[in-house]
């Protein structure tokens, strides 16, 4: 089962989250952040070629402006590979455990495997900067303590979403949760 | 292979074992109550309502149809298949080949189901002799992998024969498939290793947690897949291995070799150690030049390395076969730059020119010192110096400088073949001619280190006087017994004497100031300079090139975690995934296996260095080798 709705980031841009629901035990979301804009693109490598052109009106040397060229390359390729984040995938599944994948803009993809049985809780916190904003969060288990927290995992960190849907993201992860807690709290 | 019905004859076989071929339920002879085995015992304690997770290996699914063999961990509600087992086959057999398993790596094996793939149509038959096959092996909870030839929809049923423990649980459980590449489990190792304790008895090892279970189950099952389907063993199996062992001749000839190569590498090894142990060294003179040179300090450094790659011990775990590895390439990527730097050198003859440039050099050096002094000498940057204490340090450097310019000039015939047999002591190692170069500026640059250690001298001197002579003017005085700061009542001589000293010191201050400060600059600069050399020598020395091209070329090796991906997924069918593996990064490569350097780095934090420059100690750049186990 499958449906895509759209929503917006902290900052006001468009997101679009989409919900598999592969069985009762296994659900996926992928939230798409909005893709790189032309008119940034174009403004930053503007500005660079022009300072490099000023630079070689002054000292007359060509290796100025190959040398702007190389590095406006090598930024954006660089920029593709290790900055910009294309979707944010969060998969959980009943008693294996929460998987949280970023795809990069050149086809990287990072990806984090927590197992079920460090996953102590999902939350929604709260955090002050400049205004209040939601942050969906896993909590890990203390294996020294057993009512303690040793790490808190934020999730959708680059596509930053607002409460709304946060909180459809929450409930079906209670779900799965609360299911998981039963059968194992059970003797 | 036609699975129509066959004979139920089981001829020639005794009477004890019975030959299990496939066919029509009736055709089975006398199905034997065997006790049951471990597993069984095993299974009997597992979690209600869980979902049952089938770890099946990629290579199986195209397999026959057979019995599942594997391990079942019942804390995690999972079960791990190892390889199938095909018809014919005869039970005594398979529990046989289970148990020699279970001995040789410790791991509880045991036949967990069945599996079919159905390649034509309506084997109906074929499903109820496999349900009948439950009652040899008996298993809680028994599987029931089912294949459509050419499909990618499975079915899976996990059965309990047993009363539940608690009222209402269901007797099927739900089944989620997990596929996983049996080759790269089995060669893959797990950062951080799962610290599981050797069991010293009895049946399965205490189950790491979660996934590392799955890893720990097919590393300690290789025993399994040594055999392939040309073998004529009495079990035939499918699993990664069952096309053909794999093997290289490379690695094989390289094993042969590499016992006489050890032994004979360990033995010139032990003579040379035990040759630069001997007593001639440790006489006064020579143990102090050993101890302060780097070359010294790095060729111990490899030829401790060298010992640890070529002793005739086997690596114990996975982690010492990575650091010789990786001491084995660093040294020969060491020994390779080495010769390369030798043959740039020889190639267009360079060693001539760069003796006879030497000397000019460090005579030009000495010209710009002299050409410092005389400007110290007279009024530096506008600054008013005491004009008698100047002359008086500015001759005696003066004459230090003229000093060492003779001695250069004495050693200059014999600087060539210094320099070649330097050029040839490369061939050791990019890392011995890198150390060799920082010892040659520290030996040229020691009238530099002089002057530093008379200015900074003077300068503390001048301090300590100094400080006292405060005190004493504000009438207090340092008690060395109480090591503190306590009030005292001086005679009026005493004050007239200590007041006229304080201000001689206070008018002097600035010219020694002057002069420390401009050779402490200096020094700084040349171990600056010692300092990036050292840093390349440590870079070369301790990264892992090994590991770092293992991630690169074979990054299941070294695994970080797992990842999942859901395959095509039909509403009414089991779940299925495919686990792969995730691999370190980078930067956790280098970490975890980083080998120790010499040690030889500066380390003092700059809060220290700073105090001590303000109060003319003495600095020592990098701790000698003695200092490091304090």
């Amino acid at each position: 089962m499958e449906d895509e709705r759209s929503f917006s980031d902290i900052c006001g841009g468009r997101l679009a989250l989409q919900r598999r629901y592969y069985s009762p035990s296994c659900r996926e979301f992928c939230l798409s952040c909005p893709r790189l804009s032309l008119r940034s693109l174009t403004a930053v490598t503007c500005t660079v070629w022009l300072a490099a052109y000023g630079l070689f009106t002054l000292c007359e040397n060509s290796m100025i402006l190959s040398a702007a060229i190389f590095i406006t390359l090598l930024g954006l390729l660089g920029y593709l590979h290790f900055v910009k984040i294309d979707q944010e995938t969060l998969l959980i599944i009943d008693s294996l455990g929460i998987q949280m994948t970023s795809s990069y803009a050149s086809g990287k993809e990072s990806t984090t495997f927590i197992e079920m049985g460090k996953v102590k809780d999902v939350v929604i916190n709260e955090a002050i900067y400049m205004k209040v904003i939601y942050y969906l969060c896993i909590l890990l288990k203390d294996p020294m303590e057993p009512h303690g927290i040793s790490q808190v995992v934020p999730v959708f960190q680059s596509a930053k979403p607002r409460l709304d849907c946060l909180i459809e993201v929450y409930r079906s992860c209670q779900e799965i949760l609360a299911h998981q807690k039963a059968t194992s709290a059970s003797p | 292979m036609g699975l129509v019905s066959r004979g139920a004859a089981a001829a020639g076989v005794g009477a004890a074992s019975a030959v299990v071929r496939p066919g029509p339920p009736h055709a089975v002879p006398h199905p034997i109550p065997t006790p049951p085995p471990e597993g069984a015992a095993l299974g009997s304690s597992r979690v209600p309502g869980m979902v049952l997770k089938a770890f099946f290996p990629t290579c199986c699914a195209s397999a026959d149809s057979g019995l599942l063999v594997g391990r079942w961990v019942p804390e995690q509600s999972s079960a791990v298949v190892l390889a199938v087992v095909h018809f014919p086959f005869i039970p005594l057999q398979v529990k046989e080949l289970l148990a020699q398993v279970h001995q040789a790596g410790r791991v509880g094996l045991a036949v967990l189901g069945t599996w079919c793939h159905r390649r034509q149509e309506a084997e109906e038959s074929l499903g109820h002799f496999l349900e009948g096959l439950g009652t040899i092996f008996s298993h809680e909870p028994w599987l029931q992998l089912c294949r459509e030839q050419g499909s990618k929809l499975w079915s899976c049923k996990a059965t309990r024969r047993q009363v539940p423990p608690c009222p209402g649980a269901p007797y099927e459980d739900q089944v989620m498939l997990v596929f996983y590449d049996q080759r790269k489990v089995l060669l893959s190792q797990l950062h951080p290793p799962a610290a599981l304790p050797d069991c010293l008895a009895g049946d399965a090892a205490p189950s790491a947690g979660g996934l590392a279970a799955v890893f720990d189950t097919v590393a300690r099952s290789e025993a399994l897949f040594r055999s392939d389907r040309f073998d004529d063993g009495p079990v035939r199996l499918s699993h990664w291995q069952s096309d053909g062992v794999e093997a290289s001749i490379l690695a094989e000839l390289a094993k042969r070799a590499s016992g006489p190569v050890c032994v004979l590498l360990a033995c010139l090894l032990s003579l040379v150690s035990a040759a630069s142990a001997c007593r001639l060294f440790k006489l006064w003179p020579l143990s102090f030049v050993w101890s302060k040179l780097s070359v010294c300090e790095q060729l111990r450094h490899r030829l401790e390395q060298l010992t640890l790659v070529f002793s005739t011990q086997k690596a114990e775990n996975p982690t010492q076969l990575m650091r010789k590895a990786n001491v084995l390439v660093s040294v020969l990527l060491d020994v390779a730059l080495g010769l390369a730097l030798l043959s740039w050198l020889r190639g267009k003859d360079r060693i001539g020119p760069l003796a006879e440039a030497l000397v000019p050099v460090a005579d030009h050096v000495a010209e710009e010192l002299q050409h410092l002094l005389q400007w110290l000498m007279g009024a530096p940057a506008g600054l008013k110096m005491n004009r008698a204490l100047d002359q008086v340090l500015g001759r005696f450097f003066l004459y230090h400088l003229h000093l060492w310019i003779s001695y250069i000039h004495l050693m200059s015939p014999f600087i060539e073949r210094i320099l070649w047999h330097v050029g040839l002591s490369a061939c050791l190692g990019l890392t011995v001619a890198l150390s060799i170069l920082s010892d040659i500026i520290a030996l040229l640059t020691f009238h530099i280190y002089c002057f530093y250690v008379y200015g900074a001298r003077l300068y503390c001197l001048k301090i300590c006087g100094l400080s006292s002579l405060w005190r004493l003017f504000r009438g207090k005085k340092w008690n060395v017994l109480r090591q503190r700061v306590d009030s005292c009542s001086y005679d009026l001589d005493q004050l007239f004497i200590g007041t006229l000293l304080f201000t001689i010191l206070v008018f002097l201050l600035p010219t020694t100031a002057l002069y420390y400060l401009v050779f402490t600059l200096l020094r700084l600069l040349v171990v600056a300079v010692q300092g990036l050399m050292h840093l390349l020598v440590d870079l070369i020395n301790s990264l892992p090139l090994y590991s770092l091209g293992l991630r690169l070329c074979r990054p299941y090796r070294l695994a970080a975690g797992v990842k999942f991906r859901v395959l095509e997924h039909e509403a009414g069918r089991p779940l299925r995934l495919l686990m792969q593996i995730n691999p370190l990064p980078y930067g956790r490569v280098v970490h975890t296996y980083r080998l120790p350097s010499c040690g030889c780095h500066p380390t003092h934090p700059w809060g220290s260095l700073c105090r001590k420059l303000f109060f003319g100690e003495l600095i020592y750049p990098w701790r000698q080798r003695g200092d490091k186990q304090a």
